[in-house]
Parts: structure tokens; sequence; C-alpha cells
């Protein structure tokens, strides 16, 4: 019964109806109104019921709006970017980790060089989280070894090995000459010398400045971009360390 | 005070009651004796705040911190900061503090640790600039109590407790001016991401914060300030909130108390659990810090909201109960009134759990008959917030229902929009629309609640505070010397193994040598002013 074309449902099938709701920087009155009605005109809703109008101090005022939109939506042209990895929440990632690997995932991380932001690695790590999400401490199954800032490479490499990291994430917030390129470069290279070719930890970086796209070009696994959450990092490590990325197989 | 109306609350056994806080003060005694034989960098640059040397060097490094730095370095701060400086000066190495602190940078002091009678003419030194800032603090906590008396104070409780986060002190400062103007009785400022981690404060007005603004001395001064301004328009003190935790603990509540500040933020473990600070760092500064607090009439607000937001909120709410008797116990101990104790607690139940309603009544009702005298802090589901903002409209309006119904002191607004963007206008607005109206239709029901003592309610809270004795129980029979510190280190609380060994700020600890002298905490300790 339903075609490729969709438009919004309020009670009737192809009535369009919508609500909305918003703030003009505009006085409580009649001309706000009108305003609010013409915004919502252009947005597509026509005719728009300013149904409620509200003043928050002198200069605001707040509005809802109902109304049918117009536009109509084609599913067989909507295309939809997938991520490579499902998003999880922490109890399947733990229970993904315990299935896949039967020990912790160790996690070892630091703000490399002599970056000492580490505003970036302590929202992914710390158990306080980023975004309303918990840190990959909250996790169970993964053990998390955070070294903190100014950390030198050869040091990253040693605890990496000393503490088996299934991977390594690495924060970079100071950009100054390309510094966060270059570290980044370094580390990847540090980490293929000290590993037999394929055992390597994985590693990601982090960090406001980088290319998501540029993880081959810089020699890592993978980059997450300003924003990135605990709980999209801890997905992407269950899906790469269980041989979704091009990295080592942990022995079953 | 509140309307004198009979209090609501639960029945509990008394004698479970007094064994409940007999184990508290237990667990927390041997922290306090470790409290009393350690220091810290940051209890020490405190103290040199106290004394008055404020600044920073042109790369923004407090002279406090090079001072501090260059004496441990010299003689080392086991004898504490005030021997070796006011000794110094006494020799004339230096014509005052500030120069003291900038000659020390450049390494051009001679520090000693001074004997017999030089010890006490710098002791004496030290005493009577320290004491300056003591009287500074008293100064600021009579003012408050001043404009309370003339402008008038909010009768309702509970507070209606908002936040501003802009990033930049100068857009927080018209944001904190209107949410007063729409009704907020208490305005906090979160920090940026990451202060507590610095080993320094800031200086100056600051106005690029991540997700917060940088908590500096000139910001407290400058909203104190702008508060006041609204204040005397709206002829109702607006109280200022800000954080006394992370590393700088102690200098943060010192300036708080120099710059009146009225409420602030000081948890006995969060820095512990959340920040993965070091455990003694914490507690030797947080000793400090609420001594400050006392004396200052700050109200502290604890952090036992956290605990539900990383464990179920059912099955951790004794963990809940735990904290509030340890933190009562420490803030006790460090000459708090209950008055000042804003204890936390969060409205983080599952709403799709049966019952879940009658289960926050019961936790509410169990903290405020367990502390009937504390204005406790009622915090808002986050948790449970999944960008369903109509959903979460109406999960708002119950957490501030049971906040009435409970008699909670201090009411942080919740925002349709938590965990979807950071709060717009409209979403203030909204929100304090639902408090209002709560607060309107039901402000007397407390009167008109009693819940039976064989009911639901009353069992859920007894069986919680049941739970909650026996955690304090195993914690005492640790076998270690001090136990509180090995149930933090094998992850008692909040799911987080934290050893005593490890964390951050470990190395600014110190134990104290024979000598050592704080005049800062000796004229706290004897409530002296000179």
């Amino acid at each position: 019964m339903t075609g490729p074309i969709v438009r919004p449902y309020g009670d009737i099938t192809g009535d369009g109806m919508v609500q909305l709701s918003f703030t003009l920087p505009v006085p409580h009155g009649k001309r706000a109104e009108a305003a609010a009605a013409q915004l919502a005109r252009r947005m597509g809703v026509d005719p728009a019921l300013v149904v409620h109008s509200k003043p928050m101090g002198d200069d605001f005022t707040f509005f809802v709006v109902y109304g049918p939109v117009h536009h109509l939506v084609n599913l067989d042209e909507v295309r939809v970017l997938e991520r490579e990895y499902p998003l999880l929440g922490p109890a399947e990632v733990n229970a993904a980790i315990r299935r896949r690997l039967r020990r912790p995932l160790v996690v070892v991380g630091a703000c490399i060089g002599t970056d000492a932001h580490t505003v970036g690695i302590d929202a992914i790590l710390n158990i306080k989280g980023f975004a309303g999400e918990k840190g990959l401490e909250y996790y169970r199954e993964i053990r998390v070894v955070n070294l903190g800032a100014q950390v030198r490479i050869p040091d990253l490499v040693a605890q990496a090995q000393e503490d088996r990291a299934d991977a390594v994430l690495v924060s970079q917030v100071v950009t100054q000459r390309d510094a966060h390129l270059h570290n980044t470069r370094q580390m990847a290279a540090a980490f293929s010398e000290a590993y037999p070719a394929g055992r390597r930890p994985l590693l990601v970086v982090g960090g406001p400045r980088f290319d998501e796209h540029a993880a081959a070009e810089l020699g890592v696994d993978r980059i997450f971009g300003k924003g990135t959450t605990p709980g999209e990092v801890a997905s992407y490590l269950v899906h790469a360390v269980s041989g979704g990325a091009s990295v080592q197989q942990v022995p079953a | 005070m509140a309307t004198a109306r009979t209090a609501p609350h639960v029945q509990l056994d008394p004698v479970t009651v007094r064994r409940a806080r007999r184990l508290a003060r237990k667990v927390t005694a041997p922290v306090v004796a470790m409290a009393r034989t350690h220091t810290t960098v940051s209890v020490e640059r405190a103290t040199l705040r106290l004394a008055g040397l404020t600044g920073a060097d042109p790369q923004r490094v407090p002279w406090v911190n090079h001072l501090v730095d260059a004496v441990r370095d010299s003689v080392g701060l086991e004898h504490g900061i005030a021997l070796p400086v006011w000794d110094a000066l006494a020799r004339d190495e230096a014509p005052d503090l500030l120069t003291c602190a900038q000659k020390a940078a450049a390494g051009g002091i001679g520090f000693r640790i001074p004997e017999g009678r030089d010890a006490a003419r710098a002791a004496r030194g030290a005493r009577a600039a320290v004491s300056r800032g003591i009287r500074r603090i008293d100064a600021a906590r009579r003012e408050r109590d001043r404009l309370i008396a003339r402008w008038g104070d909010q009768p309702r409780r509970p507070w209606i407790y908002l936040i501003v986060a802009t990033g930049d002190i100068y857009e927080d400062i018209p944001q904190a001016q209107a949410a007063a103007r729409e009704g907020a009785d208490v305005i906090a400022v979160i920090r940026s991401t990451g202060q507590s981690l610095l080993d320094y404060v800031p200086e100056g007005p600051t106005r690029e914060g991540y997700a917060g603004t940088y908590a500096t001395q000139e910001n407290f001064r400058l909203m104190r300030a702008a508060l006041d301004d609204v204040s005397r328009e709206l002829r109702r003190y607006i109280r200022l909130t800000n954080y006394a935790s992370g590393l700088c603990m102690p200098e943060i509540a010192t300036l708080a108390g120099m710059q009146r500040l009225d409420m602030m933020l000081n948890d006995s473990m969060y820095g512990i659990l959340f920040r993965d600070i070091n455990p003694i760092r914490t507690f030797v500064d947080q000793r400090f810090s609420r001594q400050i607090h006392a004396r200052a009439g700050i109200i502290i607000n604890t952090g036992e909201d956290n605990y539900l937001t990383t464990d179920d909120a059912v099955e951790a709410a004794h963990t809940v109960t735990v904290s509030q008797l340890v933190n009562e116990a420490f803030a006790k101990e460090a000459g708090l009134a209950d008055w000042q104790l804003g204890l936390g607690h969060a409205f983080e139940i599952n709403p799709d759990l049966p019952d879940s309603f009658r289960l926050e009544l019961a936790h509410a009702l169990l903290a405020r008959t367990l502390f009937p005298n504390a204005p406790l802090k009622w915090m808002p589901p986050t948790k449970h917030m999944t960008g369903d903002v109509f959903r979460g409209y109406l999960l708002d309006g119950f957490f501030n229902l049971a906040g009435v119904l409970t008699g909670q002191g201090i009411l942080l607004v919740g925002m349709m929009t938590e965990a979807v963007v950071t709060p717009w206008l409209s979403d203030r607005d909204l929100a304090l629309q639902n408090v209002r109206y709560v607060l309107g239709a039901c402000a007397g029901l407390a009167e008109d609640f009693h819940p039976p003592a064989d009911g639901f309610i009353a069992n859920r809270a007894r069986q919680v505070l049941g739970e909650a004795v026996e955690l304090l129980e195993r914690i005492v029979e640790h076998p270690d010397r001090v136990p509180l510190l090995a149930a933090i280190a094998d992850g008692t609380f909040g799911l987080m193994r934290r050893p005593a060994d490890g964390g951050k700020g470990l190395d600014g600890v110190l134990r104290r040598a024979g000598g050592y002298l704080n005049p800062a905490i000796d004229l706290l300790e004897e409530g002296a002013t000179r």
C-alpha cells in the first residue's frame, strides 16, 4: 500500500502535518507571531498555525507551530551512509569482548610529544566520560592504562608491550606546525619497528584537527575527530579486534 | 528557614541510624589522621594565597606555584611553606612576598629551615600575614549576612539551582542575570572540562573555556558583583556556586571564601573515583578546603549523583547513602555545620522499571530522614534522558514532584534537552515553567504525605539503609591501616579501582616533618583571627 513517495503523517494519510518549536529574538506580540508564521511558510509549512507564543524576557518569543508541509520524500532516493561497525552499548561491548577475546581488552592511552592537553584522552578514557557517555574505564571488560600527558613515544611503545595492549589510543590537541601529524607518523613508525609484522596493537588517534580519512596516510588504523564519544570508540575497538580491521587476529 | 511544617520522613530504626553514623566515623577517622600527617603542594599554595600572594609570570604560571616549587627544590616542603618563606623575609632576602616569589623563581633566594628563635620569628610573621586572608574570609561572610538581611532571602524550599556554562565569563554574566530574573535562586558556573586536572589556578578574566568557564579569582569576583547587582534589583540574595574539586581544591576553596561565593561542589571521593586523582592527595586537600568552607559559611554540595550515573540506581542506592554518611563525617570533622551540608542524590532510576517513582520517593525520603537538618541537593535525571524531549519533560516533572514531596533543599533544574544540546534559552524557560507549576501546585503537599510505616516506601528506605550499614561494615573490616583507602583500591565505589599509590597528583603529596607549620590550619582549627 505504501509507495516510495511519503509525506509526514498527522492523523490522516497524506496530511503532511508537522510540529515545530523555535525562538525568535523579537519582543512578544502580533508582529512576532507574524514573523513566526512567515518563517514557517518559508520552511514549507503552509498554512502555518502559530498555536502558541510566549514571551521569554523582554526580547525573545517562543513559538509552537503546526501545519502541513508540501515536501515529499521518495524512499527510493534515500541513501544511508553505513558506519562499517555497529554502535554498541556498554553491556553489548562487554559481552562481545567476553565472547571474542575471552579476556579483558587492554587499551593504553596517552598524549604524546609536548602536548599537555589531556582533555581528549580523558574524555574517552575517564569514567566521567563525555556527552553523557561513560568513558572506557566504565566498561568491565576493558582494562585502561592512561599514561597522561607528554609521554615519549619510546615509553608509549614499551608500556604497550608490557601491558600487551590490544589498542593504543593517542590524543593530539596541539597542532602548531602540524605537530600532530608529525607525532602520529613517528608513533606509527615506532610501533611498526617494535612489533613483528601484523602483530602490533591497533593504533587509534584523535583530535580536533585531524582529517578522519587520513588514517592510512599516517600509518594508523583509525582517526576520530571532534565530538567522538567513548561509545563510538568502544564499538570500533570491538569491531576491529575481532577481525573487522586489517590488523592482528586474536587467537581464540 | 523553611516554613514550619512537619518535615517529611520515613520511620527508621534509631539504633540502625546511630550504628550507621558510628561506622562512618570509624571509616573516616584513619583518613583524617592521615590528612593531619600529610600536606600537599596545593595546601601550601593556598596558604600563600591567604597571605596575599596573587598574580602570575608572563607565561601565566602563578607566583604561588613558583614559590612552592622553589622551596620544595631547595629545602623541601615537609616543614610547610611558611617557615622557609617567612624566615627568608625576616632575613631581608626580599622586601615582600611577591618579590620573594619572583626572586625565588629565578633561583635568587637561599631558603633554609629556621630553628629556635629564628623559627619563632618566621612563625609569627607567617601567622600575621596568613591571618589577613582569614580575616578577609570572615569579612566576606559578614558581608553575605548583611546583604541577605538587606535584600532578603528566598524563603521557599527547594531553592532553584540553574547552571550557566558558555566558556566566556562575559557571556556567562548576562545569562546568569537573566536566569536570576527568571526565578533562579542559585547560579552555578560550570568549569571548563579538564580544569580539575590542572595543577595551578589560571589567572584573570577568561573568555575561552571548553564546555565551561575557568574558575579564577577574577571570574569569581566579576560574577559575584554581577549577581549582587541583580540581587539588589530583585530584592533577593542570589547565591553563586563553583567547584572546589580537582588538584587545586584548597586554593579554589580559598579564593571562593575571599570572593564571597556561597556554595561549592566539594565531594570527598569524586576526584578519586571519576577523575583518577590520587586518594591521599584528595583527602588531604579536601580536609583543608572543608575547613575553609566551614569558616567562610559556604554550603558544600556533594556528588553522589555520579554513583548513580555509572551504576544502577536501584542496585547501587546504598552506595549513595554510604557516600552521604562518609561526606557528613568528613564535613563535621572539618567544622561544617548541618546547614552547610548539601548532600547529593539523584533521580536516576530507569523509568521503565515498575514502581520506579515509589523507589525514587523511598530513596529521597531516606536521605531526608537521615539528614534532617541538611539542605539536600536533588539532581535531575540524566541517564534516562534519551533525546525524546517530550518524555524527558514528563520525567523532569516527576523529578520536581519528588523534590517537593520529600522536602529537598536545593533543586538542580532538569533540562528536557539533556544529552541533546547545551540548554537553549527556551529549554531553560520551559524547565522553569515545569518547576514553577509543580512548586505552585504542590508546595504544601509534603504535609499530607505520610507513607505508612509498613508500606513499600518505608520498607524500601529501611532496606537501603540496611545495605548501607552492611557496606560500611565490610569497609571497616578491611585489614588495612586505612580501610577506606583499601576499599577504594579494590573497587568498592562506582566500580572504580583506585590504589592509594596511583592516580594524578601523587607527586604533590608530602608527609609532614616533626616541625611542620601551617598557620592557616592553626587559625582555622583554633577559630582565631590573629
